[in-house]
């Protein structure tokens, strides 16, 4: 009998592209505090087959802006630590980040923390890229201030893809995602999303948005 | 800290505060099923081939005070320089032959003082010494007014005695002074010296209101024999500011009595002859036994033994023991088994190192315990779940830290991990000179074989991850989703600690929220037709005006849960002017009879 080889389960997952999948710390910096949209985008990001993620929370966060609501995360395996200070969010991260099993850490920290210095930032950096976990720290309702993070994002949901079915109700979510510090490709600013088609998360270009931008400020 | 002053032990306290367990309450009953088992052992031994260990299968079977198979350190049997040391029960085997069961060695500890003595140390420790000469009681409320509990040295040479009314001895002393009891804290602190004087040996128990109880069978000889134990465990309490006095018999019932009534320590191999001149009040018996046993001139236990056995047991019918001379006296000579019920079992796992001098600091001493522990788990293919590090703290109590692991563990770095941190919060008093880890819940762990590209195995990985959180945070912070049987959206995730539950996948719903606020927050809305969507709602002083919206979607409350009255839920996925998307519900219906109008919520947030 011919021996074939066993499929792998986690390759009937579909693969990210490598440029999305390159692990390093990436921060998110929310428009709104209590938009979802930031965690989403970083979700967008993993691949479900890589491993678990490991969700870290402060206490303000999940207070402010709720805790992840497992039927709406879609096949993310999910870990979730809840703690008290910032800083517990910053070590629980880089015990995570040394663990080559998961498939992502994600970090939220509320405010402006002085914990979470340009050291603790290269910290993460430096350990997310040698592990191979890609790391997300989500900042609510605070100031880009120095860091060491390899990519930074500013996020706003925009109105949403026409629901094809339903032309009263809002349909697939869409982004502005502006990275506006970045080490290893330009900084930019794009209508994000996920492609219609396959699933992937998509950055299209964002022509017309300053109008609509002004649209939506002034409705 | 190298091997010779590295003990092994086997005492330790449970984490969990679990109700009583359940024993062999009856000693009637023990009694019964004790010759049951003699005879059948009895008649086995020319068919057995391998005497010793049968035997020891055979006393676990009926008693709970068994000897763990196995202890930390190297085996004995193939060090003979360390045998003595280390022997486990095959030592205690030894002493009656090997085809008879091990006699057991019980020490009863009889603190006479305990109150007193507790209430002067605080005394000092607070600065306020009480005087030698003057003389105090400690007193309780009863029922015609405060009775003595306790009394000091100065008061009971003028002839005070504990059971006394405090006005009647006023007049016996005049310069009497009275303090207030505290039966209860008496009580604790009887229960955490209980605690700590496992660093002697495993099995103990408080009895009574005056003493504790041990099982020192198999423990004697690392103190050096019998004696040197009974005068270092009478030295080392003095030491506390306690009295305590200490007897070493063959039964618990011995022990008690020869501890309370014998003029000195005398070494005690037969029970009966050496309790033969004590009074019957050594029996443990209640007063009103004792008068009616005096009365019938059976004044010593000796006197009592001689008595027939069938008058005996037809004078004073069954009752509860402390009125059954007979129950006592069996208990007494060996008849009907007493074992020591110590409240919790001493772990299969477990090392020790004692220090020359107390130290503070436990850092230093966790590295070679837990390489020690970790050697013993693998030459058993085990792998601990939690583990206890103890330190037996100079005055007489005991600090705990526990930590627990996701899957079994014998590594020792990870073990060593798994405290980091959390030594601070342990408060070492005046320092500590014992310290013992060990595994309190331990499952087999085979031997696995490891890559052979030396590639990080991802699963262990993530197993060591969650025990690091989990120790740092407390088990409950670090949860995994659980899926439960429920349509309500707040009740359909259950957070379990994933420590304890393997991940399960969950079912994606594209119509679900990627965030749920706990609990939903109210929002007053503006709204075109009472069953329609809102058209504009005001939530966290915010006016969000709905541009388009999708739903709704009916939510009805669980009968069989929730209480008569629950209303129903109507669920909108909306998007606001600025394309932030939500999750509104209306909680029920304009006249439904379930309430006045109906209430507004945002539930969750959207991608």
């Amino acid at each position: 009998m011919a021996s074939s080889p066993a499929p792998e389960p986690a390759s009937a997952l579909p693969r990210r592209r490598p440029e999305l999948r390159q692990p390093t710390l990436s921060e998110i910096f929310p428009e709104t505090a209590m938009d979802a949209a930031a965690p989403a985008f970083a979700l967008a990001h993993l691949d479900p087959g890589d491993g678990p993620v490991l969700w870290v929370q402060d206490r303000l966060s999940a207070r402010e802006s709720g805790r992840p609501f497992p039927p709406g995360l879609g096949r993310c395996e999910l870990l979730h630590l809840q703690v008290s200070r910032p800083i517990d969010v910053l070590w629980a991260m880089e015990q995570g980040l040394g663990c080559a099993g998961l498939g992502a850490v994600i970090g939220e920290v509320w405010g402006s923390a002085p914990a979470l210095d340009f050291t603790a930032t290269k910290r993460l950096a430096l350990r997310s890229e040698a592990h191979g976990v890609p790391a997300w720290l989500i900042r609510r309702a605070a100031p880009p201030e120095l860091s060491a993070a390899r990519e930074r994002w500013r996020l706003s949901s925009l109105p949403a893809r026409a629901e094809p079915d339903d032309a009263r109700a809002p349909g697939a979510p869409l982004w502005s995602a502006e990275l506006f510090r970045a080490r290893w490709r330009a900084p930019g600013r794009w209508v994000a999303g996920h492609d219609p088609e396959s699933g992937e998360l998509a950055l299209g270009h964002a022509v017309g948005m300053d109008e609509a931008e002004a649209l939506r400020v002034t409705a | 800290m190298k091997g010779g002053d590295k003990l092994p032990v086997l005492a330790f306290p449970t984490p969990r505060k679990t109700g009583p367990r359940p024993r062999a309450a009856d000693p009637r009953r023990l009694a019964r099923a004790a010759e049951a088992l003699r005879a059948a052992t009895a008649a086995a031994p020319e068919a057995q081939a391998a005497p010793a260990r049968p035997a020891v299968e055979a006393e676990e079977t009926f008693t709970p005070v068994g000897i763990p198979r196995w202890r930390a350190g190297p085996d004995a049997p193939r060090d003979p320089a360390r045998q003595g040391r280390m022997a486990d029960l095959a030592g205690a085997e030894g002493r009656d032959g090997a085809t008879e069961r091990p006699r057991r060695r019980i020490l009863s500890l009889h603190l006479p003082r305990f109150a007193i003595e507790r209430w002067q140390t605080a005394a000092a420790r607070a600065g306020e010494p009480w005087p030698e000469d003057a003389p105090l009681a400690l007193a309780l409320e009863g029922p015609h007014g405060p009775v003595i509990h306790a009394v000091n040295a100065a008061a009971a040479m003028q002839g005070l005695a504990p059971g006394a009314r405090v006005v009647d001895m006023r007049a016996l002393c005049p310069e009497l002074r009275t303090r207030f009891a505290d039966p209860r804290g008496d009580a604790a602190a009887r229960r955490r010296l209980m605690l700590w004087a496992r660093r002697w040996c495993p099995w103990t128990a408080t009895d009574g209101t005056d003493g504790l109880i041990m099982d020192i069978t198999g423990s004697d000889h690392l103190w050096g024999g019998e004696a040197a134990m009974r005068d270092e465990i009478e030295t080392r309490l003095a030491t506390l500011g306690l009295t305590g006095r200490a007897a070493i018999a063959p039964t618990r019932g011995a022990a008690w009595a020869l501890a309370r009534f014998a003029p000195a320590h005398p070494a005690c191999d037969d029970p009966l002859a050496a309790c033969g001149p004590l009074p019957v009040a050594a029996l443990r018996l209640e007063p009103d036994t004792v008068l009616a046993l005096d009365r019938l001139g059976l004044s010593t236990i000796g006197a009592l033994a001689e008595v027939p056995r069938l008058s005996l047991a037809r004078r004073f019918r069954a009752g509860p023991p402390e009125t059954d001379p007979l129950l006592r006296l069996d208990q007494l000579s060996g008849r009907t088994p007493e074992p020591v019920d110590s409240p919790d079992d001493p772990p299969r796992f477990a090392v020790q190192a004692r220090l020359p001098e107390p130290v503070i600091d436990p850092v230093p001493h966790i590295p070679a315990l837990a390489e020690e522990l970790c050697a013993g788990l693998s030459a058993a293919g085990f792998g601990a779940r939690r583990v206890v590090l103890t330190l037996y703290r100079t005055d007489g109590e005991v600090a705990q830290a526990q930590a627990a692991t996701s899957q079994p563990s014998r590594d020792p770095a990870h073990l060593v991990r798994l405290f980091g941190g959390r030594l601070d919060r342990l408060d070492p008093g005046f320092g500590f000179d014992l310290v013992t880890l060990a595994a309190l819940v331990a499952e087999a762990l085979p031997t696995r074989q490891r890559r052979l590209d030396g590639a990080a195995e991802a699963e262990g990985d993530l197993a060591r991850l969650i025990d690091r959180l989990a120790a740092r945070f407390g088990a409950h912070a670090l949860t995994r989703p659980w899926p439960a049987p429920s349509h309500i959206p707040e009740r359909q995730t259950l957070w379990r600690p994933a420590l304890h539950v393997p991940s399960r996948p969950y079912p994606a719903r594209p119509d679900r929220p990627l965030r749920l606020f706990e609990p939903p927050e109210e929002i007053r809305v503006l709204y075109a037709v009472p069953e329609g969507p809102p058209a504009q709602f005001v939530w966290r002083r915010q006016r969000l005006r709905v541009a388009r919206f999708a739903g709704p979607e009916r939510i009805a409350p669980e009968w069989w849960r929730d209480r008569p009255g629950t209303r129903l839920r109507d669920y909108y996925r909306i998007e606001d002017h600025t394309g932030r998307r939500f999750w509104l519900y209306r909680e029920g219906l304009l006249h439904d009879g379930r309430g006045a109008e109906p209430r507004w919520f945002l539930h969750g947030a959207f991608a």
